[in-house]
C-alpha cells in the first residue's frame, strides 16, 4: 500500500491494529482486554520473574528436543519414501491423516502414556511437527530432475554419494519448506500440549493467570509466544531464500 | 515476509496437488495396498497392546469392540451431536466470512494491507491460546465451541481466498476488459471461477483446522461431546473406550477430508480427473 | 550424389575400421510399445556419429542403453572389445537438460565426476579449470548455474564430460535447450573439439542440418520400433572455415537427400 507517495510495508498495519487496541483498552469496551500498553509493561514484569524464566526454559527444551527428533526421523523417513515405492505406498496413507487430522485429540493419550510432565510436551511436538515435514521431504525427492540423478549414475557414484551429494542437497529447498511448517505446528504443539497438561511451562502459567484475571499477564504472554512463533518461521524463510535460487533453476 | 505470503496450503501431499503438478494422495493408490496398510496398522497396533507396551494401551481388538460399545450404548451417537453442531456452525461462519474477506483483500490494496498481516500473524500463531479466554467471555456453551472453531478455521480460509484471488490469471483478466466487462463481471465472471480451486482448498483446511478447534475446545473447557467423553473415559481408566474415541474423531475427520478432496477433484480440477 | 549413402543390408556396409562401440542386437520395449527392435551398429573410433530421427524412434534411448543408464531387454554393447552393462569412466554423459546441481559451483560441477572418483580436491579442480577453459567458459569458475545462460550451462556440461578423459563422449540432443546463436557458435566449437580432442562422439539430434554439419557418420532412425534406416557418411571438409561448411553443395545436397527420406515421418 502506497500513502502520500511512499511504500508502506505491509506489517506495519500491524502498528495501527496496536494503536486501536491500545484505545480499545482505555475505553474498556471489550471485555477482558487491558490496554496494549499495560499488557507490554506487564510483558516486561513478568520476563523478570523466576516462574516465567523456568517456564521459557521447560518449554524451549521441550521445543526443541521434540524439533530434533521430528527431523532426524522425519527427514529420513521422507526419503524413503520419495525413493522406496512400497514404503510409500504403506505409509503414505498414514502420513497424510496424521497430518491434516485434528491431533489434540491424541494429546490426552500422549498424557497417560507419558506422564504429566515434559515428555508428553516434547512428544506433542513431535507428534504435531514430523508429518508435514515427511510430506514435504517426500515430495522434494519426487521432483529431483531424474537427469541430475542419471548425471550421478554415469559418472560412477556410490549409492552413498548419490544420497549424500545429490539427493539431499536436490530436495533440500522442500525439506526446509517442510521444517518451517514443521517448526510452526511445533509450535502449536508444544503450546496445546501444554495447556492440556497445565501444570508445566506456559500452560501452568496460562492456568495462573486466566484463573486469576491477571489478563496484562495473560496477553503478555500471549504476545511473547506468538513473537517467538513468527522469529521461528521468519529466521528459517531466512535460510530458505538463502536456497531458493535453485528451486526454480531445476 | 508480507510479499510471499505462505500458508499451510503449501504444504503438500494432503493439502494441495496443483502447484507440483504431481497427482498424489487417496486416488490413486490401488485399494489392495491401501487394504493392506491399513491391516498392517490395525496389526502393530494389536501386537503392540498384547506386548503391552504401557499399561494404558489397549489392544485394537479391545478398542474396537469398545467403539462398537460406545455406540451401541448410544454415548457416542449423543457426543457427536453435541460436538458437531458448533463445528458445523463455526465452518460455516468461517467460510462465508472468509471468502469475504479474502476476496475483499484480494482485491481491494487497503484492505489488503490493513487484514491480511493480521491473518498471517493468527495462521502462524499458536491461537489456541485463547480458546480458554473464550470460554471466560461466551461461557461453556455452543458460543465458544463455535468461536473456537472460527479461531483456528478462519485465517487459512481468509489467506487462501486472498491468494487465490491476488494470483488470478491477468491474461483473463486483460481478456474480459478488452471484450468491454464491466469491474463487477470481471469478478464475477473471471477472478472468482479462476480462483475457486484454491478457495475450495482453504475451505478444506479450514474444515481441517476446524476439527482441531471443537476437538480442543472440549478437551480445554468445555464438558460436553467428543472432549468429554475421551477425559470421561480417561478419568475412569477406561482406555479402550477413551482410544475408540480419539480414533473415531480422527478417523471422522479424515472421511470428511477425502470426501471434500473427493468434490474438489471432481468440480474443480477436472483437468486431474482423467489421469 | 556425392555423399556416400550407405544402405542397411550388411553385405554394402564395410566394416568399419576399429569399431570402439560396438551395438549388437539391441531391442527395449516399455511395456507393450516397443522402443527399439535389433538394432546393429558399430561406432569408429575417433569420429563424430550422429544418431539423427524423428521423436518416437528412440534415439536417447540407445544413446542411454550405451550410457549404461537404461537396461536393454536383449542384445550387448561392447566398448574397446568389453561387454558393459552399467555406466564406467571409459564414457561420459552430456544431457539435454545440462543436469547441473544448482547448488555447486561451475567448478565443482565440472570437477564433480572427478569428485566421485575420488580424485584430490587441488588436483580435480586443477584439470576442472583447464576443461572450463578449453570449452570458453574461463572467469566463470565460481559462478552458480542458475547465473549463467543456457548456452554457457551446456558448456558447464561439456566440460565436465571432458574433464572425467572418457574415451567416448554421449551427447544427448545437447543442443536443444540452446537458443539458436549460441546452438551455431556450440556447433562450430564442437567440430573444433572433435579435431583436437582425439575422442570418439556419439551425438542424439533431431535435427537434419546439425547432423550433417557436425557428424562424420550420420545413422538414420526410423521410428516405432526404431530401427537402423540408413547410414550417411557426409563427405565435407571441415578443415576450414565453419562458415562455408553452410554454403558447402555437399552439405546442402545431403540435408535434402535426409529430408527426403524422412518427411514421410513427419505428422
Amino acid at each position: 500500500m502506497t500513502l502520500f507517495g511512499y511504500r508502506v510495508p505491509m506489517m506495519a498495519s500491524l502498528l495501527v491494529w496496536c494503536v486501536l487496541w491500545e484505545i480499545v483498552g482505555r475505553l474498556d469496551l471489550v471485555f477482558l482486554l487491558p490496554p496494549l500498553s499495560e499488557v507490554l509493561s506487564a510483558a516486561v514484569g513478568l520476563v523478570q520473574t523466576p516462574s516465567w524464566q523456568s517456564a521459557t526454559v521447560t518449554t524451549l527444551r521441550a521445543f526443541f528436543t521434540g524439533m530434533v527428533l521430528s527431523i532426524v526421523i522425519g527427514v529420513p523417513l521422507g526419503i524413503l519414501m520419495g525413493r522406496v515405492k512400497i514404503a510409500d505406498d504403506l505409509l503414505g496413507m498414514w502420513v497424510n491423516i496424521f497430518s491434516s487430522a485434528p491431533l489434540s485429540a491424541l494429546v490426552p493419550v500422549l498424557m497417560i502414556l507419558f506422564g504429566f510432565g515434559e515428555r508428553t510436551i516434547v512428544a506433542a511436538v513431535f507428534l504435531f511437527a514430523i508429518w508435514i515435514i515427511v510430506l514435504d521431504t517426500r515430495a522434494g525427492v519426487r521432483h529431483i530432475s531424474p537427469s541430475l540423478i542419471e548425471m550421478a549414475r554415469s559418472y560412477g557414484a556410490s549409492r552413498r554419494a548419490l544420497y549424500l551429494k545429490i539427493i539431499l542437497w536436490a530436495a533440500l529447498p522442500e525439506i526446509l519448506a517442510g521444517i518451517r511448517l514443521g517448526l510452526i505446528r511445533g509450535v502449536k504443539g508444544v503450546v496445546i500440549g501444554q495447556l492440556l497438561v497445565a501444570i508445566v511451562g506456559y500452560g501452568a502459567l496460562f492456568e495462573t493467570f486466566s484463573r486469576n484475571f491477571r489478563m496484562a499477564e495473560f496477553w503478555a504472554l500471549t504476545i511473547i509466544l506468538f513473537a517467538f512463533a513468527l522469529l521461528i518461521a521468519e529466521l528459517i524463510e531466512r535460510a530458505e531464500a538463502k536456497v531458493e535460487y535453485y528451486a526454480g533453476a531445476r | 515476509m508480507a510479499t510471499g505470503i505462505r500458508t499451510e496450503s503449501e504444504a503438500v501431499g494432503l493439502a494441495t496437488r496443483s502447484t507440483r503438478g504431481e497427482v498424489d494422495g487417496w486416488r490413486d493408490q490401488p485399494v489392495l495396498l491401501r487394504l493392506v496398510s491399513i491391516a498392517l496398522f490395525a496389526g502393530i497396533w494389536e501386537i503392540a497392546g498384547r506386548i503391552p507396551v504401557s499399561f494404558a494401551f489397549p489392544t485394537f481388538s479391545a478398542t474396537f469392540t469398545a467403539f462398537i460399545g460406545l455406540i451401541a450404548d448410544g454415548s457416542l451417537p449423543l457426543a457427536y451431536v453435541s460436538t458437531l453442531q458448533p463445528l458445523l456452525l463455526g465452518i460455516v461462519l468461517s467460510a462465508f466470512l472468509g471468502v469475504g474477506l479474502g476476496t475483499l483483500c484480494g482485491l481491494w490494496r487497503t484492505g489488503e494491507w490493513l487484514l491480511i498481516p493480521v491473518f498471517i500473524v493468527l495462521q502462524a500463531a499458536p491461537v489456541a491460546a485463547f480458546i480458554p479466554m473464550v470460554t471466560f467471555v461466551y461461557g461453556i456453551g455452543m458460543t465458544a465451541k463455535t468461536l473456537a472453531v472460527m479461531i483456528l478455521a478462519l485465517p487459512v480460509i481468509v489467506l487462501n481466498t486472498y491468494k487465490a484471488v491476488r494470483n488470478v490469471n491477468e491474461s483473463l483478466v486483460v481478456m474480459c476488459r478488452s471484450f468491454l466487462g464491466t469491474r463487477w463481471q470481471v469478478v464475477t465472471q473471471i477472478v472468482l471461477p479462476d480462483a475457486s480451486p484454491v478457495i475450495f482448498a482453504g475451505l478444506r483446511l479450514g474444515v481441517a483446522a476446524g476439527f482441531v478447534g471443537v476437538v480442543l475446545a472440549e478437551l480445554l473447557i468445555t464438558p460436553t461431546g467428543i472432549g468429554d467423553l475421551i477425559t470421561f473415559h480417561r478419568s475412569r481408566a477406561d482406555y479402550a473406550e477413551m482410544y475408540a474415541t480419539i480414533a473415531s474423531i480422527i478417523a471422522l475427520s479424515t472421511l470428511t477430508l477425502i470426501v471434500l478432496q473427493w468434490i474438489e477433484v471432481r468440480v474443480f480440477r477436472p483437468e486431474t480427473r482423467g489421469a | 550424389m556425392r555423399a556416400a549413402v550407405l544402405r542397411k543390408e550388411p553385405s554394402s556396409m564395410p566394416a568399419p575400421i576399429d569399431p570402439i562401440v560396438e551395438v549388437r542386437g539391441i531391442s527395449k520395449s516399455y511395456g507393450s510399445t516397443e522402443a527399439l527392435r535389433g538394432i546393429d551398429l558399430d561406432f569408429p573410433r575417433g569420429k563424430l556419429t550422429s544418431l539423427l530421427g524423428p521423436s518416437g524412434c528412440g534415439k536417447t534411448t540407445l544413446l542411454k542403453i550405451i550410457a549404461g543408464l537404461i537396461k536393454a531387454n536383449a542384445g550387448s554393447i561392447a566398448v574397446d572389445g568389453k561387454v558393459v552393462t552399467a555406466p564406467g569412466p571409459e564414457r561420459a554423459f552430456v544431457f539435454q537438460d545440462f543436469a547441473l546441481m544448482p547448488w555447486a559451483t561451475a567448478l565443482r560441477n565440472v570437477a564433480f565426476g572427478l569428485e566421485l572418483r575420488g580424485k584430490a580436491r587441488a588436483e580435480r579442480e586443477e584439470i576442472a579449470r583447464h576443461y572450463i577453459a578449453e570449452v570458453g567458459l574461463a572467469g566463470f569458475e565460481d559462478k552458480y548455474p542458475h547465473q549463467l545462460s543456457g548456452g554457457m550451462r551446456q558448456r558447464v556440461g561439456l566440460a565436465r564430460a571432458l574433464s572425467v578423459d572418457a574415451d567416448v563422449l554421449l551427447l544427448d540432443e545437447p543442443f536443444s535447450a540452446v537458443d539458436e546463436q549460441n546452438r551455431r557458435k556450440f556447433q562450430e566449437d564442437l567440430i573444433r573439439l572433435r579435431s583436437n580432442q582425439n575422442k570418439t562422439f556419439i551425438f542424439v539430434t533431431h535435427s537434419i542440418e546439425e547432423a550433417v554439419y557436425i557428424s562424420d557418420r550420420i545413422v538414420l532412425l526410423s521410428p516405432r520400433p526404431g530401427r537402423v534406416s540408413q547410414i550417411i557418411e557426409p563427405e565435407i571438409d571441415r578443415s576450414g572455415d565453419p562458415d562455408l561448411i553452410h554454403r558447402d553443395k555437399h552439405y546442402l545436397d545431403t540435408v535434402q537427400e535426409i529430408w527426403q527420406g524422412l518427411k514421410q515421418y513427419a505428422e
